[in-house]
């Protein structure tokens, strides 16, 4: 990049100053300005900046600034990944939680400064691509440069004799080596090949810049991609309970994000529907017992309400596309059955409940809050265990991942409940300040513990509660990123790219040919490469080869090509 | 689902134990190469300053010309050879191009087939873990870090092949030993299956490319590290003070080191831009987004960025040489805080890949 940047950056300090100079003002004038900050004017202040910001150091230092802003994303939790972390943290750190929030630390990826660094390393990137594009498309049109006085000054130079028997004059011999140029892939331009010294030039590796644009643009092409996903793509979550079905509307979602430009006419009224879901665990390798090895959800799946169903297999790593979006198998955990009468012998609540997993072998809290029990609103508290033991310490935990003895422990409250405020809450959380406490391990009444089938009923005659049975629930992420395509192919491009511009060698070449006063034909040739280019060497050698063996020289050590050293670069010149 | 052998596994154990062994014999011997032998190059280039004079003529006098005298200095009718120039003998460090020369280094051939060995004994212990689980032997840390080491080794040996890369066999063997020692003491794992998220051909493409990629980079981690200290000693030298560093006379020139870990830090930055865009597409068929900024992308991309940075710094002037040798070992140090820190400490989606 460095190259064609340095070339125009003359410095407009000195333009203006020189420009001062010929309005005819007094040499002191013209001396105060030069020891004075020039005065660059608007537009030179314009020019300045965007010479600055396109210059080679500059992308350098935006670029590992990048690097370096990336870092804290790392090192704090991110709202976009997990808001509820966040709000933890900055209560936990009271001290300095605010100030990482004012400095966006949280939103590092969409903060102000993060932006800005990849806006300019962009504008950077277009003010040093486009220049370059034009130059190359330039280059690529025009001949090659003209042939230099003395070839051996270049960094690989030999020279060949043709005997004056073998009748190939200088200006066959010119032909010939342009022929074999070409033949090799070099554009060729012979040059006055009926004078006494007939010569050419010739170049080749065009697509190595080509590679260098394409791998540049690419990004951007990446970059933009992105932002489509971001403008029109939407991502969503829902909790299936085995025999649930998803419909794909907006009441569909547990959770729903939008991207910025997305119409929820876009979405279309596909459905999926849980009906088995098995997870395999670890029986056989000591040390890792209950760790899963496979997870397969069953699932029937309708292109639109009146499709008819399709059987299909959801797994991690597997997901099932649909009407557009993906859905995806992200997590899963056990749903007791729960059946909860009323203070009046009515069923207030039936149905499956799912416990959020909480710690090792799905330990999962659970929260039942009945709204319609009556007299009094009921909720329950508690946890559940998928195969519960319970230590001499009388603490229960879960030994093992699988249904060995599911076990349901719950304190029960009544009380208002508060869902008829219209305040949203968090149906994992139950706020107990305002209830009255019936059932707890402090209490009289203990706590409830209840086995599959068994029924405990509530204190004070408020009503019972059953433990029906157990079913599984998965977690599914579903998807739609109408730019991952598009960032999927200018990846591939920008590799590419990457792979042109870092291997194929841009190199010029020059012969030169005479007659010697003896009669024999002298060859010479240099060759010179633009950038690194270890293999400049090899390229002479086999130029060498191809030339000796056209026009019949025998190599002997006498023409022996000379060479500074085997890596050539143009740092030599 | 594969059955697991844990008699396999307890073989690959021994094997990678007898390896780290056979590796620190190859280390003490490489170690030994680098004193011996510069030593013996200090004579030698001790009898050589009393004739440099004499190397002069003796290279002129190779250069014959073939044409005869009187033609146009600008055209090719009156000579044959380019003037002599460019070619300096560098007094204090080894030929630049790093192609093997005629003398022989013993402990340097102790080392190499000690090395040899210990590559065929790691590969077998790699082997039989992957038989022993049934699959790839990539699916954890303990096994990245054991196959890593192993792959670094070979990559080391196969580049012998071409190139006489022996003064760098103390640092990649020394780095071998650490990897295998590591591996076995902080991050054991007995073999077993894998959870879901790993159970996908994205982890043979993604990982192989990973650990190929990093394997290149410690090379060129170690070329940086000497690079540096040859540089300064070059420096040093040239200001006529004593030579504080001998065993740098087997080394090849700042120059030759900064070349060949730019070539070899090409390779390994497509990789890493493999390893970045196919963990992209996993990532997308797993969690249903390609891109998360969870704590291994962000690492990875924050390598990939060094890298980048690395191969413009050498296309920017006053950036290259030493600095651009920092910005290579800066690229290798996160290499090392991503399959750390970011599996064990930071609370990411990668977190079960380690323990």
């Amino acid at each position: 990049m460095s190259e064609s940047v340095k070339a125009k950056k003359k410095s407009p300090a000195a333009e203006s100053t020189s420009a001062e100079g010929t309005t005819g003002e007094g040499k002191l004038q013209q001396a105060k300005s030069e020891a004075a900050l020039p005065a660059l004017g608007f537009k030179g202040m314009l020019r300045w900046s965007w010479t600055q910001l396109t210059s080679m150091r500059t992308a350098l230092f935006l670029l590992l600034l990048l690097a370096v802003g990336a870092v804290p994303g790392s090192l704090f939790p991110q709202r976009p990944a997990n808001p509820s972390v966040v709000t933890q943290y900055i209560k936990d750190n009271p001290s300095y939680g605010e100030l990482l929030d004012a400095l966006q630390l949280y939103d590092v990826y969409s903060s102000a400064w993060f932006s800005a660094i990849y806006i300019l390393l962009f504008i950077s990137l277009i003010g040093c691509v486009t220049p370059r594009a034009i130059a190359h498309y330039k280059a690529m049109k025009s001949q090659p440069p003209r042939t230099p006085k003395r070839l051996s000054r270049l960094p690989e130079y030999g020279t060949l004799a043709l005997p004056a028997d073998a009748g190939i004059p200088a200006s066959k011999a010119i032909n010939d080596a342009a022929g074999l140029l070409k033949k090799r892939g070099y554009r060729v331009e012979v040059r006055d090949v009926d004078g006494d010294l007939p010569s050419l030039g010739a170049e080749r590796g065009f697509l190595k810049e080509v590679g260098n644009l394409v791998f540049h643009t690419s990004l951007i092409g990446v970059l933009v991609s992105v932002a489509i996903g971001g403008l029109y793509g939407y991502s969503g979550q829902r909790i299936l309970v085995e025999g649930d079905t998803f419909v794909n509307t907006l009441v569909g979602y547990d959770q729903f994000t939008p991207g910025t430009n997305f119409q929820s006419s876009s979405l279309q009224p596909y459905s999926m529907q849980l009906d088995k879901f098995e997870a395999k665990f670890d029986r056989e390798s000591p040390g890792k017992a209950g760790q899963p090895i496979d997870y397969t959800a069953e699932v029937t799946t309708k292109e639109t309400p009146d499709a008819p169903g399709k059987k299909e297999t959801l797994k991690v790593n597997d997901p099932v596309s649909l009407g557009g979006t993906s859905l995806y198998l992200t997590g899963n955990g056990y749903a007791p059955l729960v059946t909860v009468r009323d203070g009046e012998g009515n069923i207030a609540f039936q149905g499956p409940v799912t416990a959020k997993v909480q710690g090792d072998n799905y330990y999962s809290s659970v929260v039942i809050k009945v709204p319609d029990a009556k007299p009094e609103q009921l909720g329950f508290v508690g946890f559940f265990l998928p195969t519960a033991f319970v230590t001499e310490d009388k603490i229960s935990f879960s030994g093992a991942p699988e249904l060995i003895n599911p076990q349901l422990s719950l304190n029960s409250f009544y009380g208002d409940l508060g869902l008829d405020k219209g305040v949203p809450q968090n149906v994992f959380e139950l706020d107990v300040k305002d209830l009255k406490q019936l059932n707890g391990r402090d209490l009289a009444a203990g706590g409830i513990t209840l086995s599959p089938g068994a029924t405990v009923s509530l204190p004070e005659g408020k009503g019972s509660i059953t433990f029906d049975g157990v079913k599984k629930y998965i977690g599914v992420d579903i998807h739609h990123n109408p730019g991952q395509l598009y960032a999927l192919i200018f990846g591939f491009l920008a590799v590419a790219g990457l792979v042109m511009s870092l291997y194929i060698n841009r190199r010029r070449v020059w012969v030169r040919t005479g007659t010697h006063a003896d009669g024999r034909t002298m060859v010479e040739y240099g060759l010179l490469a633009r950038g690194e280019d270890h293999r400049l060497a090899g390229e002479a050698a086999a130029l060498r080869e191809i030339f000796a063996r056209e026009w019949n020289v025998p190599e002997t050590p006498d023409t022996a090509t000379t060479t500074a050293g085997s890596s050539s670069t143009s740092k030599d010149q | 689902m594969p059955v697991i052998n844990e008699t396999l596994g307890q073989y690959s154990e021994l094997f990678m134990l007898l390896a780290a062994g056979t590796y620190t014999v190859a280390f003490i011997a490489f170690a030994w190469d680098l004193a011996k032998s510069s030593k013996m190059l200090r004579a030698v280039d001790q009898k050589a300053a009393a004739s440099t004079a004499d190397h002069k003529v003796t290279v002129a006098a190779g250069r014959v010309a073939a044409g005869l005298g009187g033609a146009d200095a600008g055209g090719p009718a009156g000579r044959a050879e380019r003037p002599t120039s460019g070619l300096t003998v560098e007094g204090g460090t080894a030929a630049g191009d790093m192609k093997y020369a005629g003398e022989r280094r013993a402990p340097a051939r102790v080392a190499v087939a000690l090395t040899v060995l210990g590559v065929l004994i790691h590969g077998a212990g790699v082997v039989t873990r992957a038989f022993g689980a049934g699959r790839v032997p990539w699916g954890n840390m303990y096994e990245f870090l054991t196959t890593g080491a192993f792959v670094a080794v070979a990559v080391f040996l196969i580049v012998l092949i071409r190139r006489d890369l022996r003064f760098l066999g103390t640092f990649v063997i020394g780095l071998a030993i650490i990897m295998l020692v590591a591996a076995s003491a902080a991050f054991w794992t007995p073999v077993g299956h894998l959870v879901p998220a790993l159970q996908s051909y994205w982890l043979i493409i993604h990982v192989s490319i990973a650990v190929l990629s990093s394997a290149l980079f410690t090379l060129t981690f170690a070329m940086s590290v000497l690079q540096l200290l040859q540089s300064h000693r070059q420096k040093s030298l040239a200001a006529g003070r004593k030579d504080n560093l001998g065993f740098m006379r087997l080394v090849p020139n700042a120059l030759s080191l900064e070349n060949l870990s730019y070539r070899i830090n090409a390779i390994a930055f497509i990789g890493w831009t493999f390893t970045l865009m196919f963990g992209a597409i996993w990532a997308e068929k797993a969690w249903g987004r390609f891109w998360g900024w969870d704590p291994k992308e962000v690492w990875t991309f924050v390598i990939w960025v060094v890298y980048a940075g690395y191969l413009h710094a050498r296309a920017t002037r006053g950036w290259t040489g030493t600095r651009a040798a920092w910005l290579s070992i800066v690229g290798y140090a996160c290499v090392i805080i991503n399959f750390t820190l970011v599996n064990t400490v930071f609370n990411g989606l990668h977190s079960y890949s380690g323990l």
